[in-house]
């Protein structure tokens, strides 16, 4: 078993921070990397980015949403209990790289796995700006470290209850026509990442994405997270899960990840019955 | 042919029982289900306890044939089992997943003139009483010698390595990937053709006799063989399969509903999907399921999608019935169990929907010509014979490559053009010292048995080293 050492609730209980004791992934794992996790005998494998490694104390944390039954069950795990598998570090590592100025985009829980990324690119010289978005405040997660992490932390909330009213992509063509920036890192919902490619491209500003597709096993074997990319078939696990944001075609992505939305909603509607008549 | 041949072909192979096709073809249960004493006995009497056995010559690990059926035939079947298990770690699994008809039971004596002994049925029935009635006793096992050895994949071949040098006196560590011990035979095999609970069994039984399971390791990125080396291990076998899908590469490959076989079956086995929503891992349903290819992969595909309660389920090959590589025990069960065959047919495009859900596909019909490379007839397309077959859901079984995760942080390692190890044939040697290879990785896609048999080769080979030196 994997015990949990710490847990938070974040963005009004529907986001979830979980470390766990993993001495072997915590060690080899570095900024990009992802796990996968099993709750227990019956769980499905659920593909995660780490947004925090800590080598000397031999833990991971993972920070996700709560949207289906695999990850309601995750959220019922307490302090002491754990996962019954945990898997990693899978995928290969951001390639951090002293480029001149950067901009980190995060949205939703992407703004998790943004977070060691900002951190490594700011930790090898780069100028960073970070901009990152939700839907309101309540839902905005980890102001406080990405401010940490960068030089210049934008935020913005769709409501305009905290920061730019709007979306990320709005200030980051302002952040764009200000000249000079080498590199974008974008880290959320796949429209946002979409979204953020196509105005980087304008500005022709090279640009990388982590893609987060339906995977089972996470090693190459199964072909399940087959993404295109510059009309090229590539494996999210082993070849990513980082890409040029510039050759992706996010249309297909989307209707890929919707592959299993049926059942999904009825597992994860048949979960809550359960679990709430109890 | 002698006297003795002829009359024992005269006497009826007994045939195993087994489900019939209608009922089995709509649930998980295994297909055969086994001889009871009285058969096995009535069998092991077909034998003619050949001096020079052509069964065992056909064997790739050398099975004492002759010799463990005289045993059951004698009724003593702890005896029989034990003359299995030196030579052969995984009986349960042998008789029921290896091709007899190209070894053992296709080099029979007895075979020449009616149907040969049912050597594979018989090794089979051995494993069951054992599990079902034996003693439990472990065979004997040498003093410790204070050696370690990983073992990299806990398939068929890493299975047989770690039960060699167990018993030998070393001490064993297999390091498995997935959360799960058994490899192909966990993932890739179904239920129906060899339950989970046997496999289980088999670790367990190695477990027993000392060997240490880590499951969830992943050795290239949890671990590296050179971090194994640090951690005090003396000699590492690499085990790790093929693993990596090929797909059609023809347009619209990536369709939902278009999976590869090694998804589709570790969905169903290895996650049992199959069970869901017992299980919390999903699987498509298809109403109309194509398979692609037609190997032992792609029936076990086939069987599973009209199990899963498919209204047809149509395996598409581009050759012709006597190329497919299939056991023939599993295309005669797929046939009956309702699976039509689309031979000398090859898909050309898949069709989907605005949703980028799969609708059907476009093929070719084929006609044999000259043959190739591989000796076989190439199939050659018919001009202007297109047709469409409506599906929503294909399986994509053409085979797997070299999965390039461990051989890619192991640069000491050579590989060949095709990204498979290169290993000594004899012994499994590679050209990293200390490090041993052997199964689908160095081979490519091929059998259990010769897995275990390029196992049993190269568990010699690192006992020679621990006892002596490289």
């Amino acid at each position: 078993m994997f015990k949990i050492v710490k847990r938070e609730e974040m963005s009004q209980g529907t986001v979830i921070l979980n470390e766990i004791e993993a001495p072997l992934i915590a060690k080899k794992a570095k900024p990009g990397q992802f796990v996968i996790l099993k709750a227990n005998e019956n769980g499905e494998r659920i593909p995660l980015t780490m947004a925090e490694t800590n080598p000397a104390k031999g833990t991971i944390t993972i920070i996700y949403m709560v949207v289906g039954k695999s990850t309601a069950l995750f959220r019922d795990l307490k302090v002491g209990e754990g996962y019954q598998d945990v898997i990693g570090p899978l995928g290969k590592a951001t390639h951090l790289e002293k480029v001149g100025k950067v901009v980190c985009v995060g949205g939703g829980t992407g703004v998790a796995v943004l977070h060691p990324i900002t951190r490594g690119l700011k930790d090898v010289g780069n100028d960073v700006t970070c901009i990152i978005g939700a839907r309101n405040k309540g839902l905005l997660i980890m102001e406080e470290h990405m401010k940490a992490a960068s030089h210049d932390l934008r935020i913005c909330t769709d409501d305009g209850s905290y920061g730019h009213h709007g979306f990320v992509t709005d200030v980051l063509k302002e952040v764009l026509k200000g000249g000079d920036i080498k590199l974008v890192v974008a880290i959320g919902p796949v429209p946002m990442m979409k979204a953020v490619s196509n105005i980087t491209k304008e500005f022709n500003v090279e640009t990388m994405v982590s893609l987060n597709p339906i995977m089972v096993d996470g090693t190459g074997m199964c072909g399940g997270c087959r993404v295109t990319i510059g009309g090229q078939t590539k494996f999210a696990c082993v070849d990513g899960p980082e890409f040029d944001g510039h050759q992706v075609d996010y249309d297909e992505l989307i209707l890929r990840l919707r592959a299993y939305q049926e059942e999904e909603r009825k597992c994860h509607n048949d979960y809550c019955t359960i679990r709430d008549a109890k | 042919m002698s006297e003795a041949a002829g009359k024992k072909a005269q006497i009826e192979r007994v045939a195993m029982p087994e489900q019939d096709a209608k009922v089995r073809a709509r649930n998980f249960l295994e297909v055969p289900t086994g001889y009871t004493v009285k058969m096995a006995q009535e069998e092991a009497s077909r034998c003619l306890q050949c001096k020079k056995p052509g069964c065992v010559a056909g064997c790739p690990v050398s099975v004492d044939i002759p010799g463990f059926i005289d045993l059951i035939a004698q009724g003593d079947m702890t005896g029989a089992i034990r003359n299995l298990w030196s030579k052969n770690a995984l009986p349960a699994v042998c008789g029921r997943v290896c091709p007899q008809e190209v070894q053992c039971e296709g080099k029979c004596i007895v075979g020449k003139k009616g149907q040969p002994v049912a050597i594979g049925n018989l090794e089979r029935f051995c494993a069951d009483y054992e599990r079902e009635h034996g003693s439990g006793e472990l065979p004997p096992k040498a003093g410790t010698t204070g050696k370690r050895v990983a073992v990299v994949g806990s398939g068929p071949s890493g299975l047989t390595v770690a039960g060699d040098l167990i018993v030998k006196g070393h001490d064993v560590t297999i390091f498995e990937a997935f959360h799960k011990p058994g490899g192909v035979l966990v993932y890739g095999i179904p239920e129906f053709r060899l339950p989970k609970a046997i496999v289980a069994q088999e670790v367990n039984f190695l477990e027993r006799l000392g060997v240490t399971v880590q499951c969830n390791a992943v050795v290239g990125r949890t671990v590296s063989l050179d971090e194994l080396f640090e951690e005090g291990y003396d000699a590492i076998y690499v085990g790790v399969g093929a693993g990596l899908p090929k797909f059609m590469n023809i347009p619209g490959e990536n369709f939902v509903g278009i999976l590869s076989a090694n998804e589709y079956l570790t969905r169903a086995n290895l996650m049992k999907a199959y069970k869901y929503p017992e299980v919390d891992t999903p699987i498509p349903l298809g109403k109309n399921v194509v398979v692609l290819g037609a190997g032992n992969v792609a029936m076990d595909s086939a069987r599973t999608a009209m199990r899963l309660g498919a209204e047809s389920v149509k395996v598409v090959y581009r050759r012709s019935r006597d190329e497919m590589p299939a056991r023939s025990a599993e295309i005669h069960h797929a046939e009956e169990e309702g699976i039509e065959l689309f031979l000398l047919t090859n898909p050309t495009r898949y069709l989907g929907d605005a949703n980028g859900r799969l609708t059907g596909m476009e093929c070719l019909r084929m006609e044999l010509g000259e043959p190739d490379a591989s000796g076989r007839r190439r199939p050659v397309a018919v001009k202007g014979s297109e047709f469409e077959i409506a599906c929503d859901l294909c399986i994509v079984a053409v085979g797997s490559g070299a999965n390039p995760l461990l051989t890619s942080e192991t640069p000491d390692m050579k590989l060949n053009k095709w990204g498979n190890v290169q290993a000594d044939e004899k012994n499994g040697k590679t050209t990293k010292p200390g490090v041993w290879a052997g199964g689908d990785i160095v081979t490519g896609a091929a059998t259990v048995i010769l897995a275990m048999g390029a196992g049993r080769a190269a568990a010699d080979s690192i006992h020679d080293y621990l006892t002596l030196g490289w």
